[in-house]
């Protein structure tokens, strides 16, 4: 072969090596060095330096040394926490919602401000149009199915125009310029990408038509309705509850996160540091970004439980690699841990088979169905909540069995309000 | 070479040792040192059990380069490696549909899949006379799409216990360790045949002629159209059964082998193989995915976080290619 007549200085191959071992020493020190200002940051933006997190006394001399909340990962920048909003989602996760309890989706928190909307009323039938930010990921795919199921109910609508902005800030942006631009819209329903880069373009829209906003927010109250429910500080507020009041003293908690910087997930995961900082006992051995892969999360987890030997509890601000996560303790022989998972059926199942004790917060996917809802009101001159706030249900051990349904795909969203809906479960997917 | 022509009898130990080490590749180096490295953090990896646990996750990045080598020392790229993994996990779910019964001749239908995409690739390439790079990132989004129309974004079922054994199951009870990962075995499986039809058949040494010079090749009496298109084929096939072991391993998931076939291409260059063909090492490429996969490991459990460990794979990438670079430089 090729290799035999090749010269070969053997000083090469460990140069090669020192590099790679040099990068690898580079990348430990980078990481040592950018840690410490980092972990300033929680102190400086909460000005509570007297909370002396557990996880500051000294470790076991056996134990390995746990990050937990002064890891990289475990920091919530200023921008992504506002103490109003937590408190007023705090607020009203107590409240009991107006409307009727057996659809949420038009139910209201929190006594809303009503807006008079007769300057809108307009005869039938009507086209109403949706900007998008992307149907690119299952939660998205049942809330779009159901988007269109609600339309489909109201036979005044006479067309739906989609416009998917597939993740994108600009092409969203074009989009609404275009649908504005068409004059075939009577009504714009957006659901945005990102917070602050759409905000113009939605108060461009706004001057020309009813714009109702849903999903994630943007920086403006031109729109007529803001649909939303409860919203992230409420989500990872749960789940760290849960593991707080359920896991006994000495309690290792894992956190798992997707990815920084999207503000609804960030919004999770600063509710949550919250909890677990205040918490006797809770020791979070660390915080890690699976990037919604399965694999990866199975990995992490498999690494943990051989790192720590023991893992109690398992936080996640999404529950799409929840059960990847509990196949981790499956596959290393550990009992199952106290779970936070979402209402996708896979975890539900799961949970259900294996009585495991667990919570699923969510994020629910009948918000897709008010904003067409809110947009009839509009045309017809009915007043709409100006802040229309949407209840966040939680499933539990005690309400499970309602939400499970085993004739639905694994990545099924079960708060989708769509059960007593025309052409229900095929039209999501599922089996009679 | 003045010390080569010496008799072996006549050598001191030190220069047989120094012989011996220049007939290593240098990857396996790189790999016991990162190996050292793990054991220095966590010892648990070099015991029998967690050593297979990391051999059996990095197996389908294993299997994906001993296929993507034989596409590159022809001097070509396999991008498509990745999504037809992704699109294998989508469809099992899909074609097998929850039942057991359907996940022998589901993953017949997956590689009849597979193989006709290679098919396509290397046809494509060989006939139509695109670059791989272009022929194959068309069908990365080819496959990508196909898999969204296919679902309608989101896969539309489990995968099966009988479908997920090869991936997560482990033979047992098996001697001393108690029970061994279905994913290694299929690993060594793969490993052992890929070897074998590299370095032991006259495919592997016309793929290595095809990549060094083409012309040459095809003077000498070489089909070269049809090498390339059994490189792809083959190429295909094991992002298939990467695609088995992913979804084995980790469940439904629609992005299961998204940026995977960057990474293969990195473990056959960390491995020696040169990209523009002719030049390649099965074994140190398969030997190159593991140390990408343990390298991934260390930085995991140095902590670091991950937009630095992209850098630092983005650097040794540039580093093993700058060293072989180097290293063909001298020897001409």
């Amino acid at each position: 072969m090729f290799f035999k007549n090749v010269k070969r200085p053997w000083f090469l191959i460990f140069a090669l090596v020192i590099l790679v071992l040099g990068l690898v020493a580079c990348g430990g020190g980078a990481a040592t060095t950018t840690e410490e200002p980092a972990a300033e940051e929680p102190a400086a933006q909460e000005a509570a330096p007297t909370q002396e997190e557990p996880m500051a006394e000294e470790p076991a001399a056996e134990q390995p040394v746990a990050a937990g909340l002064e890891s990289d990962a475990a920091q919530v920048k200023s921008e992504f926490f506002s103490q109003e909003q937590y408190d007023r989602s705090m607020r009203q996760m107590t409240m009991t919602p107006e409307g009727p309890a057996d659809q949420p989706w038009i139910q209201m928190l929190d006594n809303p401000e009503m807006v008079d909307t007769s300057q809108y009323a307009k005869e039938g039938p009507y086209t109403f149009c949706f900007s998008n930010a992307g149907v690119n990921n299952p939660w998205r795919v049942v809330g779009w199915t159901t988007m269109q199921a609600e339309a489909d109910l109201h036979p005044e609508i006479a067309e739906l125009i989609h416009v998917d902005a597939e993740g994108s800030d600009e092409k969203q942006i074009a989009d609404i310029a275009d649908l504005v631009a068409s004059g075939n819209c009577d009504v714009l329903i957006v659901s945005p990408n990102t917070t602050a880069a759409l905000t113009p373009a939605i108060e461009q829209a706004c001057e020309q038509l009813p714009v109702v906003v849903f999903d994630r927010g943007v920086f403006t109250d031109c729109p007529v309705s803001f649909v939303q429910p409860i919203g992230g500080y409420a989500f990872g507020e749960a789940g760290a509850r849960y593991i707080i009041d359920n896991c006994s003293e000495d309690c290792n908690v894992l956190a798992l996160r997707i990815l920084p910087g999207v503000d609804v997930l960030e919004e999770r995961w600063a509710a949550a540091k919250l909890a677990f900082e205040d918490a006797p006992g809770i020791n979070v051995i660390g915080v890690e970004f699976g990037d919604g892969d399965n694999a990866k999360v199975k990995s992490i987890v498999t690494d943990y439980l051989d790192r720590f030997g023991r893992i109690d509890a398992v936080w996640m601000d999404a529950g799409a690699t929840a059960v990847a996560a509990l196949e981790a303790f499956e596959d290393a022989g550990q009992p199952y841990p106290i779970i936070v998972g979402e209402d996708q059926q896979d975890f539900l199942v799961k949970w259900q088979e294996n009585n495991l004790s667990g919570i699923a917060p969510t994020f629910p996917t009948f918000q897709w169905r008010t904003p067409i809802i809110a947009a009839l009101h509009i045309m017809n001159g009915e007043e709409v909540p100006a802040v229309w706030r949407l209840p966040q249900p939680v499933i539990t051990n005690e309400n499970l069995d309602q939400y499970v349904q085993p004739n639905m795909p694994p990545l099924h969203y079960a708060m989708c309000g769509c059960e007593n809906m025309p052409d229900f479960p095929e039209r999501w997917g599922g089996t009679q | 070479m003045a010390q080569i022509s010496t008799p072996a009898q006549e050598r001191s130990l030190w220069d047989r040792f120094i012989i011996g080490l220049r007939n290593i590749a240098p990857i396996y180096i790189v790999l016991i040192l990162l190996l050292i490295g793990i054991g220095t953090q966590n010892p648990t990896f070099l015991e029998p059990a967690g050593f297979l646990n990391l051999l059996r996750r990095a197996a389908p990045l294993m299997v994906l380069t001993a296929g993507q080598l034989f596409v590159i020392v022809t001097g070509g790229f396999d991008l498509s490696g990745g999504s037809l993994m992704s699109l294998t996990v989508i469809g099992a779910s899909l074609l097998i549909n929850n039942d057991p019964a359907n996940t022998w001749w589901a993953i017949l239908v997956l590689f009849g899949i597979g193989i006709l995409v290679g098919l396509l690739n290397g046809v494509i390439v060989s006939y139509l006379n695109v670059p791989s790079l272009i022929a194959t990132l068309g069908m990365l989004l080819a496959l990508r799409g196909a898999g969204l129309y296919w679902t309608g974004g989101a896969p539309r079922g489990y995968l099966t216990d009988n479908f997920r054994m090869f991936g997560r199951g482990w033979l047992e009870p098996f001697p001393v360790i108690e029970r061994f990962p279905y994913a290694v075995l299929v690993l060594i499986v793969v490993s052992a045949a890929a070897i074998y039809l590299f370095n032991q058949t006259n495919l592997g040494r016309q793929l290595l002629a095809v990549g060094d010079n083409p012309r040459a090749s095809r003077l000498a009496g070489i089909s070269v159209e049809k090498l390339r298109i059994i490189a792809f084929v083959l190429s295909a096939i094991t992002a298939v059964i990467a695609g088995i072991l992913q979804g084995g391993f980790g469940g439904v998931n629609p992005d299961a082998g998204e940026g995977y076939e960057l990474q293969a291409i990195s473990a056959a260059v960390l491995g020696g193989a040169v990209l523009l063909g002719g030049r390649g090492s099965m074994g140190a490429a398969i030997a190159g995915a593991l140390a990408l996969e343990a390298l991934f490991t260390l930085l995991n459990l140095l902590g670091l976080p991950k937009p630095l460990r992209d850098a630092v794979q983005g650097l040794i990438i540039i580093g093993a290619v700058a060293y072989a670079a180097y290293r063909s430089r001298r020897t001409r």
